[in-house]
């Protein structure tokens, strides 16, 4: 059997199904066939997945073919369990997003079908730059994405989306730049006449090219997570992106920067990354506490989902940087669920300010009484971002703060007090738009309609299935998170008592 | 002696369905909540049922648990791996385990019958037992975890139950508010349970009480103490002993019967059954994490029994009694072997004549229009004859009457703590007094003296689905305790899970503490006859000394976490915020700003004029010119 | 005898340029360029004739062939500036700044 080209097939049908999506002309047919698509490729990638073999060779379904062969550059795509599992993520969001965007661009200054052909393109790029196993590729899908979620913001977001959407793009190109000149130079460096990632792996050997090197793609993928302090845009991007955009800007785009610190800093950088720990950790427990902080203090619902995140964003890169497998394991978990808790977050929150038409929390107040299914879905969607057990969230927080524990215990310490803050900004932020009496200005507020169910039943139900039962995707991530640790030459440290196994 | 090896089940009869139990509440639970609506005629029913089947469980696994020979009564049943190579969900059979689950499912059902009546006025009547079902399943959870990554899951599923519970009529802000702090206060406590769970992990590689447990004794003197002494933080939180107490009397905006389930039978034992589970591994007898828990459990029981002496409110008279009563069982706990049975013993008679009394200020409520204020009570006995003979037994019950359920268990850890440390024992027995005072107190203000209630109030009998459960849990006040303690029977049942004192106690009932502690329960008794049935109770509530009002207010816990993290909190946050929006963003804004500034500033250099871009060509041609020069002498 | 030709030849630029950079009519600005281009002709010249080769001869024709070519846009652009604005300052003409 010939092998299929399965992360060619998911983006030729993403970027075949955008361009289609734009010539129509009927922007309900528009929205119907996007939807068609992006659950065709999630159907696609369902299968893809189910013939992934995690306990088989590293890189699957790799396709390489000579892209600009004077330079070395190829065209290479593959997954190992990490990016499957984020390329999963990717093809749940984007037609859970399609649908809940519904209406989202109708108040946008395009046209509709060219808001859903961007979503179909960005998922295109999306899979692409989880899937590049060429480092100039995953360059240029990376700065690519920016061009859809720059548009997406900038058409058809709130109030401020120029500001928001220039500040964005600036901010993670001037990010990207670094990286190119890093890549420019890690592939002069190495002398390999090859981007391929597997070729640049321990090719840099001198330590003070790693330091320099590292920081590059570092500085980058700190951007795009965002690492505390680079982080400011963030907030103002997802409070201003629509709804549907926000989801896909902090569900899936921002997992590309912890992914890179993954993938590259440590495997192409390791003694470098080791050199950096200190600082990386350092930055991720004050992203973790400071980030909960700040959104205690919010008063706009978006901004505040958006610097939980920030939070959250610390515990996946301390759980990368602590480098065990545990951490790093639950790190990558982490990253699949936070999109699926912060997805269903922003969708809901999306739905409540699409109803009252104010993105404030002090407009609100007693929704409950009149949308209990709303409240209801607010509800467990906080919960999973304060990461309450039997949801999927917690599963990752423990294992990352467990795993940190291991090697750092301080940091991990100061870490979890990351769960006391997160129960008071979701609970908080609960309380005054969902309980007491109900505000006059949402009396009339209704409850999800069909359509608005069918986007929040599926990822309540994948957080509540995946916080009882993380194993299938843990027995995916684990072997290739122990492959990524060989290569950056670590190993867990053990426990000071030995238990005997078994009794 | 040791508590016996924990085996691994080999299958067969009611143990291996012992999942049973969690899964047929949680059942109940989910299908009230997605069949919303459609399932209010019968979702009540469906709730009752529910918690029964796991009461049935319950006693079956029981019934082969006490079948076996004492070495075996420890299995462990594993159901799935969970986390791979952290932790499995597997559930621990076993004498300890099982006396929850019976306490848990029986008190359980006996309130879900209760809530029937209670709630039957409420349009979300159906919410309310999906919760209580919710509730059960996550504390059957937490109980009969084989490790502590389960027993968490569980811990927090009954504080999420708890703050839905407690908020469950929302639209009150009060509710909303005491919910919320609820949580927040328990998760201060989660931190420590999950710090622990780190140390445990990162000390002994799992966190499965098999594997842990035996070899607790390998890790350093400091680190056993560290970890105990956070698994105590953890069971602070959840069980309100100070300095997390707060949170307790607040909840009881909660309905009434969520109060006598969760805030007194149940939830609130969790932190007791931490202590006691990890007792023989964390908390060994004459360890300082074990002093720490006894000075925690003194010292709540005292603040508990003061505050329960000023208030008011029915409720949260009985939640200051339910803080006491839980510091006399981590008092227990706190001394090792030798009280861990007289923790327990009490743990399950307080699970009775607490939810007793509960579910009899919730009848009296009932009566009068949700009225909670003692001063607006009075003279009930006649009107509401049910629900006072059983309040009444409860009473007699709580306050050590002879005999009674409260004398055998509470006498029993006084006399084992007055082995260990005098001055804690001496201090449990003033305790016992002040019970006497505030329980006589509350009991002469409802039910004895003139009515003080107005004209509106048609104070009537509750229904037989409420009283009947009064009726039963009265019945088990009465003679529970004595069952459990004469003849050792509950010691030497819960020996294989928790280990027993080298010589057995004896009952004694004229000792010196014991004798002591009756006279005082009496003085107390006598001083709130004298106070509150001979004399008129004003209807308003009198400004009070400086120490009702002390007493009155919590012991200012509050004011304290307000003044302590509060305040700060919220100017910290403000300033976090304010420097992110001007400091942080500030930074990048004024970097653009600064670049975008410097290039307006630079542009004007075009000024449009020939004569100036030829003088710039001219310069330049000289500078180059020059430059070629200077280098060409080099 | 070079160097007289050399100095005239600065001299004539230096004229020019300063011509360039202080009149403000765009006829005597353009006879200044001329005279620029002719000045660096004159030392294409003498350093052709010095040389014995014809290189800066050639040079010299083309450069007469590009000033004949910018005098023809030249003076066009200058007589439509003219026309639309009845002026031939080159300070009028400065709309395209900053």
């Amino acid at each position: 059997m010939t092998a299929i080209p399965w992360l060619s097939i998911l983006m030729g049908v993403s970027v075949l199904g955008a361009l289609g999506v734009s010539f129509l002309k009927n922007d309900k047919l528009a929205k119907q066939a996007t939807l068609g698509v992006s659950l065709l490729v999630l159907v696609l990638a369902v299968v893809m997945t189910v013939g992934f073999s995690p306990n088989g060779d590293r890189f699957q379904y790799a396709e390489t073919y000579d892209w600009i062969p004077s330079f070395g550059v190829h065209y290479a795509v593959a997954v190992d369990g990490v990016a499957l599992v984020l390329i999963l993520l990717s093809a749940v969001l984007v037609p859970i997003v399609v649908l809940a965007s519904w209406h989202d661009a109708e108040q946008g200054k395009r046209s509709v079908r060219t808001y859903f052909a961007l979503l179909l393109v960005l998922e295109a790029m999306m899979i692409g730059v989880f899937a590049a196993t060429d480092v100039f590729l995953f360059y240029v899908f990376f700065e690519a994405m920016l061009i859809p979620m720059y548009f997406m913001i900038g058409s058809y977001g709130g109030a401020q989306r120029s500001y928001a959407a220039v500040k964005f793009l600036l901010y993670s190109l001037f990010g990207g730049l670094l990286m190119l000149v890093a890549v420019i130079a890690l592939y002069n460096v190495a002398d390999k006449n090859s981007f391929l990632f597997p070729d640049l792996i321990g090719a840099v050997t001198d330590p003070t090219t790693q330091k320099w090197l590292f920081l590059g793609f570092f500085v980058a993928f700190a951007i795009k997570a965002p690492l505390w302090p680079v982080h400011t845009w963030l907030p103002d991007a997802a409070a201003q992106a629509p709804a549907g955009a926000a989801v896909l800007l902090v569900g899936v785009l921002d997992k590309v920067g912890t992914y890179g610190m993954l993938r590259f800093c440590l495997e192409l950088f390791p003694d470098a990354a080791k050199w950096a720990t200190p600082v990386v950790i350092a930055l991720s427990v004050i992203g973790i506490v400071y980030g909960a902080i700040v959104a205690i203090g919010q008063t706009d619902i978006k901004r505040l989902i958006a610097y939980t995140s920030i939070s959250h964003f610390g515990f996946i890169t301390m759980g990368v940087f602590a480098m065990t497998t545990t951490a790093a394991s639950g790190a990558t978990l982490y990253m699949v669920n936070h999109g699926f808790s912060t997805g269903v977050l922003f969708l809901v929150a999306g739905f409540l300010i699409y109803r009252r038409g104010s993105q404030f929390i002090a407009d609100y107040g007693g929704v409950q009484k009149v949308a209990p299914l709303l409240a209801g879905a607010f509800l467990i969607a906080g919960l999973s971002g304060l990461s309450l057990p039997g949801l999927s969230t917690f599963v990752s927080e423990f294992m990352v703060l467990l795993g940190t524990f291991e090697r750092y215990a301080v940091p991990a310490i100061i870490g979890t007090t990351g769960v006391i803050l997160a129960a008071i900004y979701i609970l908080w932020m609960y309380q005054r738009t969902m309980n007491g009496p109900t505000a006059e200005s949402v009396a009339e507020m209704k409850d999800l309609n069909g359509r608005e169910r069918w986007v929040v039943a599926p990822l309540i139900a994948l957080i509540v299935v995946l916080g009882f039962f993380p194993k299938p995707l843990l027995d995916v991530i684990n072997p290739a998170v122990k492959e990524s640790l060989v290569n950056v030459k670590v190993t867990d440290p053990a426990p000071v008592v030995a238990v005997k196994e078994g009794q | 002696m040791e508590p016996a090896e924990i085996l691994s089940h080999a299958g067969g009869g009611a143990i291996s369905l012992a999942w049973l139990m969690i899964v047929l509440p949680l059942a109940g639970a989910a299908i009230l909540l997605i069949g919303g609506r459609a399932t209010n005629k019968w979702g009540h029913l469906l709730g009752v049922l529910m918690s029964v089947g796991a009461f049935v469980v319950a006693a079956l696994v029981f019934l082969q648990l006490i079948g076996l020979d004492p070495a075996q009564r420890r299995q462990s049943v594993n159901l799935y791996e969970f986390i791979p190579g952290v932790a499995n969900i597997g559930l621990l059979i076993d004498p300890l385990s099982i006396s929850f689950c019976l306490l848990i499912t029986f008190v359980g059902s006996l309130i879900h019958v209760y809530s029937i009546g209670y709630m039957s006025h409420d349009p979300d009547r159906r919410r309310f037992f999906a919760y209580l079902n919710l509730f059960v399943a996550a504390m059957l959870l937490l109980v009969l975890a084989d490790n502590y990554v389960a027993l968490f899951i569980g811990w927090e599923g009954v504080g999420l139950a708890s703050y839905l519970l407690i908020g469950f009529w929302q639209y009150k802000p009060s509710a909303a508010v005491a919910a919320k702090k609820a949580f927040v206060v328990n998760r201060v406590g989660d931190f420590g349970l999950l710090v622990a769970m780190f140390l445990i992990f990162a000390q002994f590689g799992t966190l499965s009480y098999a594997e842990v447990f035996p070899n607790a004794a390998q890790a350093s003197q400091g680190v056993q103490t560290a970890i105990g002494l956070l698994l105590l933080l953890g069971a602070c939180g959840k069980s309100a002993q100070l300095p997390l107490q707060s949170w307790l009397l607040d909840a009881m905006e909660g309905p009434t019967p969520v109060s006598a389930l969760i805030h007194a039978a149940t939830m609130v034992t969790a932190g007791v059954y931490l202590v006691v589970r990890s007792g023989a591994a964390f908390f060994p007898e004459g360890s300082t994490a074990g002093l720490v828990v006894t000075i925690v459990g003194v010292a709540t029981l005292l603040a508990g029994a003061i505050i329960g002496t000023a208030k008011d409110d029915i409720k949260k008279g009985l939640a200051g009694s339910t803080m006491s009563q839980i510091g006399y069982m981590m008092l227990a706990a706190g001394i090792g072997p030798a009280g861990y049975a007289f923790a327990i013993a009490h743990l399950i008679t307080h699970g009775f004549f607490k939810a007793d009394l509960f579910l009899g200020a919730g009848s009296v409520m009932h009566a009068m229009n949700d009225e909670v204020d003692m001063r607006r009570y009075g003279g009930l006995r006649k009107l509401l004859p049910i629900t006072f003979v059983t309040f009444f037994i409860g009473y007699l019950a709580i306050i050590g009457f002879p005999l009674l359920s409260g004398y055998f268990t509470k006498d029993g850890i006084i006399e084992s703590v007055m082995h260990h440390n005098a001055i804690l024992g001496w201090l449990a027995v003033l305790g016992a007094g002040i019970t006497g005072f505030y329980m006589t107190r509350m009991v002469v203000m409802t039910f004895f003296g003139p009515k003080r209630w107005d004209e509106k109030a048609h104070p009537h009998e509750s229904p037989a689905v409420m009283t009947w459960p009064l009726i039963i849990l009265s019945v088990f006040s009465v003679g529970l305790g004595a069952y459990l303690i004469l003849s050792n029977r509950l010691l030497v049942f819960l020996a294989p899970a928790v280990g027993q004192p080298a010589e057995l106690p004896v009952f004694h009932p004229f000792s010196v503490p014991g004798l002591t502690t009756l006279a005082l329960v009496a003085v107390g008794a006598g001083i709130a006859i004298a106070k509150y049935g001979r004399s008129e109770v004003p209807v308003v509530q009198p400004r009070g000394s400086f120490l009702t009002v002390f007493a009155r207010r919590d012991l200012y816990g509050d004011a304290l976490n307000e003044a302590l993290f509060m305040r700060p909190g919220q100017w910290l946050t403000r300033l976090a915020v304010f420097f992110d929006n001007r400091g942080i963003d500030g930074v990048v804004n004024g970097l653009a700003a600064g670049v975008g500034g410097s290039s307006g500033r630079l542009r004007k250099i075009q000024t449009g004029y020939v004569r100036s871009y030829a003088l710039s060509i001219f310069v330049g041609a000289a500078v180059l010119a020059g430059a070629w020069f200077v280098v060409g002498t080099l | 005898m070079t160097t007289h030709y050399l100095v005239l030849s600065a001299l004539l630029f230096a004229i020019g340029g300063i011509g360039v950079l202080v009149r403000r009519n765009a006829i005597v600005v353009f006879m200044c360029v001329e005279l620029m281009l002719n000045a660096c002709n004159l030392a294409f010249v003498t350093f052709a004739r010095q040389n014995g080769n014809v290189d800066g001869q050639v040079i010299a024709f083309f450069v007469m062939i590009v000033a004949a070519a910018e005098v023809v846009i030249g003076l066009a652009i200058i007589v439509t500036i003219f026309r639309t604005r009845r002026s031939a300052s080159v300070d009028d003409a400065s709309l395209l700044k900053y």
